[in-house]
C-alpha cells in the first residue's frame, strides 16, 4: 500500500501559475473545484429566483431581465437543472472536499495521478464554460428540461433554444462525462493503492468510502451518459434516428424514422438514478464524520454504514426504471423497478438509524459543522419518506410529474446534498485556510437556510398531491391549478429569503478566509488524519513524515484514556472492532 | 443551542404535518373506478410514512437537546454500536417497504395487463404542440387509417391527427377537441402522439400516461361521477406545455349517445 506513495511525490511548485491555475496539488485542485462549484451554485440560484418570481408573478417585467415568456422560464428550468447537478452537487462533493481531504485522510502525499488529477478540473471547467455560453447564442439556452427527453431534445424545430444552444448543452455535459471518468478513475486507484500503513479499508473515515463508492458509481454511470449524449448529437446534427421515430413537428415531417425516445430514458437514467447517490453519498460520509465528531461518540455501528452505503451504490444501478412508470415501458418491469426501489429505502433508514444512535448518549457540542450534519439527517429524513410514495407505481398515476417529486428531489438530493456541503465547509475551511469561521454567523445562516428550505419545498408535496404539474411556466391556463397560486406565493416569498441569507454564509467565508481567527491543527479535537498534520497541511500534506495508522476512525470517549478522544495515529487502543 | 434546535425542527415538523392532516389542499374528487383504490393505498403510505417522520423529526430535535453537552452530563457511553438492533430495525423496514408496495401493485396491474372488455367505448387521444385531440371510432367500431403525411395540426381536427379519409373505416371516425365520455362504462384508450412526448394527465379521473411519439398506448379506465375534468399535461412538451389543456365531460349513456350521434350528423 504504502510503498508506491514516494513515487508519486513531486517537489513543490514555485511559480504562481503552477502553483495556483495549472496546479498538481490535490489541496489546490479541491480548492479550485470548490470555488467552480461556489460559483456555479450561485449562477443556479439565480436563476431558480428568476423561475420562482416568474411563477408568482407571471406578467411581471424585472429589472435586467425583463419580461420572462414561457420559453424564458424553461430554459431557466433547463439550466438551472443541469448547472445544479453537474457542477455543484457532483462537482464541490467530491471534485472538492474530496480532492482535498481524500488522500490526506488516507495518510498520502498526492492523489495516485496528480495530472490527471489537474485535467479533470480543467476539463470540468470548460463544460462549465460551455454549458453557460448555450445563454448567448442564438435562441438562447434549450428547454428541454434537464432530462432532455427526445424527440423534444432532439428536434431543432421543437421549440426555441432547441438549435445551437441545445447542442451546446449536450456538449458541455459530454465534456462533463469525460472530465468525471478522470476524477472517478484517480479517486478509485488513490483509495486502493495510497493508504498509509495501518488504514485498512476498515479503518478509513466513512468520508473516505463515500468518495470511494461515489468514485465506482461515476465510472459506471458517466459512460453511459456520455454515449448516450453521443447519439443524442448524432440524431440532431447527422440524420440517425436513434431516439426518433417517425415525427410531425410544426406541420413539417422529420426525416427520422423508427427510434425509440424510450431509448433515451433507458440510457439517461441508467446515468440519472446513480447520479442521486453521486450527489448525496459524499454528504452522508461528511454527516457521519461531524455527528461522531461532535457526539464525543464513536459512530453507531461503523460497519453497518459501510455496508448500507454499498448496498446503496449497488442497488442504485438497478432502480433507474422508477422514473418512467408512466412512460409506457412495460408494465413487468416496473414491478421489478418498485421492489428494488423500496429496497434501497432499507440501507437509507439503516444510515438513519445509526446517525440518531451516534448522536444518542452522547456529549453534542452545537458548533455549526454539527447543526448542518444535524439538519442533514432532518433533511433526508423528510425527503427520503416521500421516497416510497414515488416509488409504487399505483401512486406515481397521481403523483409522476408533479411539485411532489420536485419537492421530494430537492429536499433528498439538493438541500440534504447543500446541507452536507455546508457542513463540510464549516467543518474544513480551518483546516483548507488556517482560518476558523465565524460562528455567531454560521449559526444565523443554519436557521435561515433550515426553515428557508422547509418552507420552500415542503409546500411543494401540497401542490403536487392536489395536482400541480411540475415545469409549467405559469399556473395561469388549468383552473384547478389557479387555486393552488397562494402556495407558490409562499414559495415565492420563503425563496428570496432563503436566498438573501445565502450572501451572509459567503461574506463569511471570504471575511474567514483572510481575517478570521487563527486556526488551531485540531479545532476540533478530531481523530482522523487530516488533523494530525499542520494547519493549513504542507505540500506534501505531512511534512516528509508519513503516518502509521493504529486506530479506527471514531474513537471518542474511549474510557480510561487521557482525554476523550484517541487519534488514527495514536498507539493501539488494544480494543477489536 | 440545543433547545433552540428542539424548538426549530419539532415546529418544522409539526407545521408540516399539520397540512398533510388538515388536507388543506388535497387529492382531487376522484371520479373513477381506481379511485378507492389510489386514495386508500395513498392514506395508508401516509400514516406510516407520517409515523416514521414524526419518530425520526421529534427524536432527532429531543436528543439534540437531551444529549447537549454541559458539565453535569454523564460521560458517553462507548459503544460501536448493536448489531441487533441493526439487524432488528432491517428487518422491519424490509417488510414495511416491500409489504406496502405489493399491495399496490393491483390497481397499477388491471389497468394494464388485462386488455379493455369487448363492449368498451374506445377513444384515442393524440398528443401535439400544444392541444389535445380525442377520436371516436363512430358505429363500425373501427379507426380508420391515419397517415404522417396528412398531418396539418394548423388546420385542427381531422387533418391534425392525419386521418386518410379515403379509408372507409375513416368515413364515420369524429375528432374533437374535447372529451366525452359515458359514465359507468369502461373506457378502451388509444394513446399517441404525434411530435414529442406528452403526458394524459386528468387528476379527478386518477389517471396518467406518456402520450410517446411512434406508441399506441392501451390504457383502461372507468369514469364513476358525472362532471367536468380539466386535463393537464405530465411530460414538459415545449414552450406551450403550461397551456396545453383539455377537458372531459363525464356524461350519462343517454347525453354521451346523442352527443356523438351529432357530432355524425355535423360530419356527413
Amino acid at each position: 500500500m504504502a510503498t508506491s506513495a514516494t513515487t508519486h511525490a513531486h517537489a513543490a511548485p514555485q511559480g504562481f501559475i503552477r502553483k495556483y491555475i495549472f496546479s498538481l496539488d490535490h489541496k489546490v485542485i479541491g480548492i479550485q473545484y470548490f470555488f467552480l462549484a461556489l460559483t456555479a451554485v450561485w449562477v443556479g440560484m439565480f436563476l431558480s429566483l428568476l423561475m420562482r418570481l416568474h411563477l408568482y408573478w407571471p406578467n411581471a417585467v424585472l429589472p435586467l431581465v425583463g419580461e420572462i415568456k414561457p420559453e424564458t422560464y424553461l430554459s431557466l428550468l433547463t439550466m438551472h437543472g443541469t448547472i445544479m447537478i453537474f457542477f455543484v452537487l457532483t462537482t464541490a462533493p467530491q471534485g472538492g472536499f474530496g480532492n482535498y481531504f481524500l488522500p490526506i485522510q488516507i495518510g498520502a502525499p498526492d492523489m495516485a495521478f496528480p495530472v490527471l488529477n489537474m485535467l479533470s478540473f480543467w476539463t470540468t471547467f470548460v463544460a462549465f464554460v460551455v454549458m453557460l455560453s448555450a445563454f448567448f447564442v442564438t435562441g438562447g439556452a434549450p428547454l428541454h428540461g434537464w432530462t432532455g427527453y427526445p424527440p423534444l431534445s432532439a428536434v431543432q424545430q421543437a421549440g426555441p433554444g432547441e438549435g445551437l444552444g441545445a447542442d451546446l448543452w449536450i456538449g458541455s455535459i459530454a465534456i462533463f462525462c469525460i472530465a468525471s471518468l478522470m476524477g472517478a478513475l484517480n479517486f478509485l486507484t488513490t483509495t486502493l493503492d495510497m493508504r498509509a500503513k495501518g488504514m485498512t479499508l476498515m479503518r478509513m473515515p466513512l468520508t473516505c468510502w463515500s468518495w470511494f463508492i461515489t468514485a465506482i458509481l461515476g465510472l459506471l454511470a458517466f459512460g453511459v451518459l456520455l454515449s448516450a449524449g453521443i447519439l443524442l448529437l448524432m440524431d440532431r446534427n447527422l440524420g440517425t434516428s436513434f431516439y426518433v421515430p417517425l415525427v410531425v413537428v410544426n406541420g413539417q415531417i422529420m426525416g427520422h424514422k423508427g427510434g425509440s425516445p424510450l431509448l433515451w430514458q433507458h440510457l439517461f437514467w441508467f446515468f440519472g438514478h446513480p447520479e442521486v447517490y453521486i450527489a448525496i453519498l459524499p454528504g452522508m460520509g461528511v454527516t457521519s464524520q461531524i455527528l461522531s465528531t461532535f457526539s464525543r461518540k464513536p459512530i453507531f455501528g461503523y460497519k453497518a454504514m459501510v455496508y448500507a452505503m454499498l448496498a446503496i451504490g449497488f442497488l442504485g444501478f438497478m432502480v433507474w426504471g422508477h422514473h418512467m412508470f408512466m412512460s409506457g415501458m412495460s408494465p413487468y418491469s416496473a414491478f421489478a423497478f418498485s421492489i428494488l426501489t423500496m429496497c434501497i429505502g432499507v440501507p437509507s433508514a439503516i444510515k438513519t438509524f445509526n446517525w440518531l444512535g451516534t448522536m444518542l448518549h452522547g456529549r453534542i457540542r452545537f458548533k455549526t459543522p454539527m447543526l448542518y450534519a444535524i439538519g442533514f439527517v432532518s433533511l433526508f429524513v423528510s425527503g427520503g419518506l416521500s421516497g416510497p410514495f414515488l416509488a409504487q407505481p399505483v401512486l406515481d398515476i397521481q403523483l409522476h410529474d408533479t411539485y411532489f417529486v420536485v419537492g421530494h428531489f430537492h429536499l433528498i438530493m439538493g438541500v440534504a446534498a447543500i446541507f452536507g456541503m455546508f457542513a463540510a465547509t464549516y467543518y474544513w475551511v480551518p483546516k483548507m485556510f488556517g482560518r476558523m469561521m465565524n460562528e455567531f454567523w454560521g449559526r444565523v445562516h443554519f436557521f435561515i437556510t433550515l426553515i428557508g428550505t422547509y418552507a420552500i419545498f415542503m409546500p411543494m408535496h401540497y401542490l403536487g398531491i392536489a395536482g400541480g404539474t411540475r415545469r409549467y411556466s405559469q399556473y395561469t391556463e388549468v383552473a384547478y391549478m389557479q387555486k393552488l397560486m397562494p402556495i407558490h406565493g409562499f414559495m415565492t416569498y420563503a425563496a428570496i429569503i432563503t436566498i438573501a441569507a445565502q450572501f451572509i454564509f459567503v461574506i463569511n467565508l471570504f471575511w474567514s478566509i483572510f481575517k478570521g481567527p487563527k486556526a488551531s491543527d485540531n479545532p476540533w479535537e478530531a481523530t482522523t488524519l487530516e488533523w494530525t498534520t499542520a494547519t493549513p497541511p504542507p505540500h506534501d500534506n505531512f511534512g516528509g513524515v508519513t503516518p502509521v495508522v493504529h486506530n479506527g476512525p471514531y474513537e471518542y470517549g474511549v474510557p480510561g484514556a487521557a482525554r476523550d478522544y484517541v487519534m488514527q495515529t495514536d498507539p493501539a487502543i488494544g480494543a477489536a472492532h | 443551542m440545543g433547545l433552540a434546535l428542539l424548538v426549530v425542527i419539532w415546529l418544522i415538523t409539526l407545521a408540516s404535518t399539520y397540512f398533510f392532516v388538515a388536507k388543506t389542499w388535497w387529492l382531487p374528487v376522484g371520479a373513477s373506478a381506481a379511485t378507492k383504490f389510489i386514495d386508500g393505498q395513498f392514506a395508508l403510505t401516509f400514516i406510516l410514512m407520517g409515523i416514521i417522520f414524526l419518530a425520526a423529526q421529534l427524536s432527532l430535535g429531543y436528543f439534540s437537546w437531551r444529549y447537549r453537552e454541559r458539565p453535569s452530563a454523564p460521560p458517553v457511553s462507548y459503544s460501536h454500536g448493536n448489531v441487533k438492533l441493526e439487524i432488528i430495525w432491517t428487518v422491519l423496514t424490509t417488510i414495511l417497504f416491500v409489504g406496502l408496495n405489493l399491495m399496490g401493485s393491483n390497481v397499477w396491474a388491471s389497468e394494464r395487463f388485462d386488455p379493455a372488455p369487448p363492449g368498451s367505448v374506445q377513444v384515442e387521444v393524440t398528443g401535439m404542440q400544444f392541444a389535445w385531440y380525442f377520436r371516436y371510432p363512430g358505429p363500425d367500431g373501427k379507426y380508420g387509417a391515419t397517415s404522417v403525411k396528412l398531418m396539418d395540426p394548423s388546420a385542427g381536427g381531422e387533418a391534425a391527427v392525419g386521418l386518410n379519409t379515403s379509408d372507409p373505416a375513416s368515413k364515420d371516425d369524429v375528432v374533437t377537441g374535447t372529451m366525452y365520455l359515458p359514465v359507468n362504462r369502461e373506457v378502451d384508450l388509444s394513446i399517441r402522439s404525434v411530435d414529442v412526448i406528452h403526458s394524459f394527465f386528468v387528476p379527478s379521473l386518477r389517471f396518467k400516461q406518456d402520450a410517446v411519439p411512434g406508441l399506441d398506448i392501451h390504457m383502461h379506465i372507468t369514469p364513476t361521477q358525472i362532471g367536468e375534468y380539466e386535463i393537464a399535461c405530465a411530460e414538459l412538451c415545449g414552450l406551450g406545455h403550461y397551456k396545453i389543456h383539455g377537458m372531459v365531460h363525464v356524461v350519462s349513456q343517454e347525453d354521451f349517445d346523442k352527443w356523438l350521434a351529432a357530432r355524425e350528423a355535423e360530419k356527413q
